[in-house]
């Protein structure tokens, strides 16, 4: 399927350029239909996916080329992963100021807007923070959220799409109506309901979970059926075939079966689709962060960065073009990768 | 070995001085929308120990489904299955999967058609062999280890400890055959199943592999059940022949009597379509003019009598049971049998017609003229 990777659509700051001033309900709910939209492109991934030539079996010794693409993708998402997690480092060695307070600077008042200015890699916003320390601090947020919330949502959904291509009947019917039904909710709205479940509290109380793991726990419910009807899809496959049946001539249990037939065979395709997953999830973080449900200001979020700096963008369009160019090259980073990653893995039986 | 004792809390455990296996009246039927496919309806048969039987028959006569039904590898909806399968004397059908697990692998094995879909793409060989070696026998890693090593040679591959590490499509289709065959046999079983295990693979290679299986059968004193389309496989390789169609065992004999002296037509048609006998011939087996009958609705009287040249009207009201032949051991069911009177007069009288009565042309019968000659 050689689609270009335009899943994860830059959150380019919505109304930015036709309304300077856009409140946050309308722009909210662009954001919405943006990510509905995205949650219906993905599914429609995962029919194509549904579909795909059964015989496809990844083999790890036909070297195919990954091509300067792929690599250069790489090569940015491993620039934003290394900074993200050698954050703390920076800052104790004193490279990175605290994201969160102005910086001191020779010439007050600080909020003076500009790439570059008083040394500062990539400029201060309007609060006089330092920008490149709140892209990085913001990083480990993204990340964090994106890779964990497609890795629980792979767990899960990973086990609820074996489970139920591999037993079939009842069990199945049941396990995919659950599914179907939270597929049949916009993700955005199910993400806002559970986030506002989660930190909502009673007066007085402690909030029910912090933002990050309400974020993290919406997205990954988020993105279990999808990933549990892909799982599904290729366990059906997979299960039908003969070395399934051969396992259990030598008495294999169907646990065994699962575990060691199975998975092996459904988990490489299902990497890469991972990996545009947590493109998506960290889209998804930005938009939540953008609509103030991610962690709350002043901690840095590239969503809530586009946020604050939309509304200077005319005396410092770097405070809302930063934040979006990182955001953007690192989703389509994680988007040609996954790509990359599934074509590789998509060599057809008549290699074998 | 696991030496568990099958049957359960119920079951008596397994008796070695019983027949290795006893097939009584097996019916198999899947419940379909169209009607019960009758797939095997009532097959029944003896195997002793270090046996071999072959089962022919066209495709569709269900040959896969009969050693299914015996391993008790079926799916489990909308199936109905009656008769007893009695392995060392206790009745294993229908006993629940985490009983016949215990018998999986130790005790009966399968070798399947295909070697490109029976094993794992994405698992080394020496992972697939040793799997059920820690299963079943509880070996070590260094055991297990060896032992892989062990069978791999004795299946004839070249660098056995290399190909530990490979993967299945590194191999050729001979090879991972020899594969296939080694992963069954690594706990040992007492009866291997081989449902078509050459029909997936290159003629140069098919003698090789049907070689093989016969010699591991002799040094490892197994029971074989070589399923095939072709009457040739088994022609030199088995004990006995049991002949399928349409669900049922038409004709069984020890495999030198059924060459020399066999009874039903359908038995002949076979072997008529088959070339020659000296080297195994994949040619499918349409030569019978006609199709085998529905599995829903099958004929009334003799299932093969839509096809048969020497039909009687007979044959289209009333089914013919199994018979004892005059030979020991040889059973069939037809009521004009080749070579008897009653069969030649019947033939005759369908040549003079031009057809048989269920209206196959009957011309000039191409007869498999001396059999003597032929093998
Ligand atoms: N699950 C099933 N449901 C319905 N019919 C089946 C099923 N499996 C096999 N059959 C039918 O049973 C018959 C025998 O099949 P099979 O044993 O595979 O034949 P063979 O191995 O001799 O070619 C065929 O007509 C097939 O269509
Ligand atoms: S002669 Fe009659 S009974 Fe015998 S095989 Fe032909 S049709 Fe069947
Ligand atoms: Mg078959």
């Amino acid at each position: 399927m050689p689609e270009p990777s335009h899943r994860g659509a830059p959150v380019d700051a919505p109304g930015i350029s036709s309304r300077p001033e856009i409140d946050a309900p309308a722009g909210g709910a662009r954001e919405m239909l943006e990510l509905t939209q995205l949650a219906d492109r993905e599914v429609e991934e995962l029919q194509a996916l549904h579909t795909l030539d059964p015989d496809q079996v990844p083999a790890d010794a036909v070297k195919k080329r990954l091509g300067p693409l792929f690599w250069f993708a790489a090569g940015w998402f491993l620039l934003i992963v290394v900074l993200a997690l050698a954050a703390p480092l920076m800052e104790r060695a004193g490279f990175l100021p605290d994201p969160t307070k102005a910086v001191k600077c020779a010439n007050p008042p600080c909020s003076k807007l500009g790439i570059l200015k008083q040394g500062y890699l990539l400029g201060t916003d309007n609060l006089s923070r330092d920008i490149f320390s709140r892209i990085v601090w913001g990083a480990r947020v993204s990340l964090l959220v994106g890779f964990s919330s497609i890795f629980f949502g792979l767990v899960l959904g990973g086990a609820i799409g074996v489970i139920a291509g591999f037993f079939k009947g009842k069990l199945e019917t049941v396990l995919m109506a659950l599914t179907d039904m939270f597929l049949a909710f916009p993700a955005i709205l199910l993400a806002l309901a559970i986030i506002t479940f989660a930190s909502t509290s009673n007066p007085g109380e402690e909030p029910r979970l912090s933002r990050q793991v309400a974020v993290i726990l919406a997205l990954t419910i988020v993105s279990v059926p999808p990933i549990a009807r892909l799982v599904r899809a290729s366990t059906l496959v997979f299960a039908q075939r003969e070395f399934v049946l051969a396992a259990r001539t030598l008495g294999a249990s169907n646990l065994r079966i699962m575990v060691k037939e199975i998975v092996p065979n459904v988990l490489p395709p299902i990497f890469a689709f991972g990996i545009i997953g947590v493109a998506i999830a960290i889209t998804a973080e930005g938009a939540l962060a953008f609509l103030g449900l991610s962690l709350q200001p002043p901690n840095p979020t590239w969503g809530g960065m586009i946020n604050d700096g939309q509304k200077f963008y005319l005396d410092a369009p770097h405070m809302v073009l930063v934040p979006c160019a990182v955001l953007f090259l690192t989703v389509l980073s994680l988007n040609l990768a996954g790509d990359r990653l599934r074509e590789y893995f998509d060599i057809k039986e008549s290699v074998l | 070995m696991s030496r568990k004792v099958i049957g359960g809390p119920t079951g008596t455990g397994r008796d070695p001085n019983a027949k290795l296996l006893r097939v009584v009246d097996i019916k198999t039927h899947f419940r379909t929308e169209k009607g019960t496919v009758r797939a095997v309806d009532g097959v029944s048969f003896t195997l002793d120990r270090g046996r071999t039987l072959g089962v022919v028959g066209e495709s569709g006569s269900g040959k896969t489904i009969l050693s299914r039904s015996i391993m008790g590898l079926l799916p489990k909806r909308n199936v109905v299955r009656q008769g007893h399968v009695y392995y060392e004397g206790t009745d294993i059908i229908g006993l629940p999967d985490e009983e016949m697990r215990h018998v999986w692998g130790s005790e009966m094995a399968m070798v399947f058609q295909d070697p490109m879909t029976s094993l794992n793409p994405v698992k080394k060989i020496g992972k697939q062999i040793t799997e059920s070696l820690f299963l079943h026998l509880h070996m070590d890693k260094q055991d297990a280890h060896d032992t892989a090593l062990a069978l791999l040679s004795s299946v004839g591959i070249p660098e056995p400890e290399q190909r530990l590490n490979e993967y299945p499509h590194q191999l050729s289709g001979g090879m991972r055959q020899r594969v296939v065959i080694a992963i069954a046999l690594a706990c040992g079983p007492k009866l291997l199943f081989a449902d078509e295990p050459t029909t997936a693979l290159d003629v140069t290679v098919q003698a090789q592999i049907l070689n093989l299986l016969q010699q591991l059968q002799r040094e490892r004193h197994m029971a074989m059940i070589l399923v095939t389309h072709d009457l040739g496989v088994v022609a030199g390789r088995t004990d006995e022949i049991a002949v399928m169609y349409a669900g049922k065992v038409v004709e069984h004999a020890p495999t030198p009597v059924l060459f020399s002296n066999m009874k039903m037509p359908y038995t002949e048609a076979l072997l008529s379509s088959i070339p020659k006998l000296d080297y195994p011939s994949h040619t499918r087996l349409e030569v019978i003019p006609g199709r085998p009958p529905d599995l829903i609705n099958p004929p009334r009287g003799c299932r093969f009598a839509p096809r048969c040249k020497y039909a009687q009207e007979r044959c289209l009201n009333e089914e013919p049971p199994l018979i004892a032949a005059e030979t020991p051991g040889h059973m069939f069911r037809c009521w004009f049998p080749v070579g008897s009177p009653e069969g030649e007069e019947a033939l005759s009288r369908n040549l003079a017609a031009g057809a048989s009565a269920s209206g196959v042309p009957v011309t000039d019968v191409p007869m498999p003229a001396s059999l003597a000659g032929r093998s």
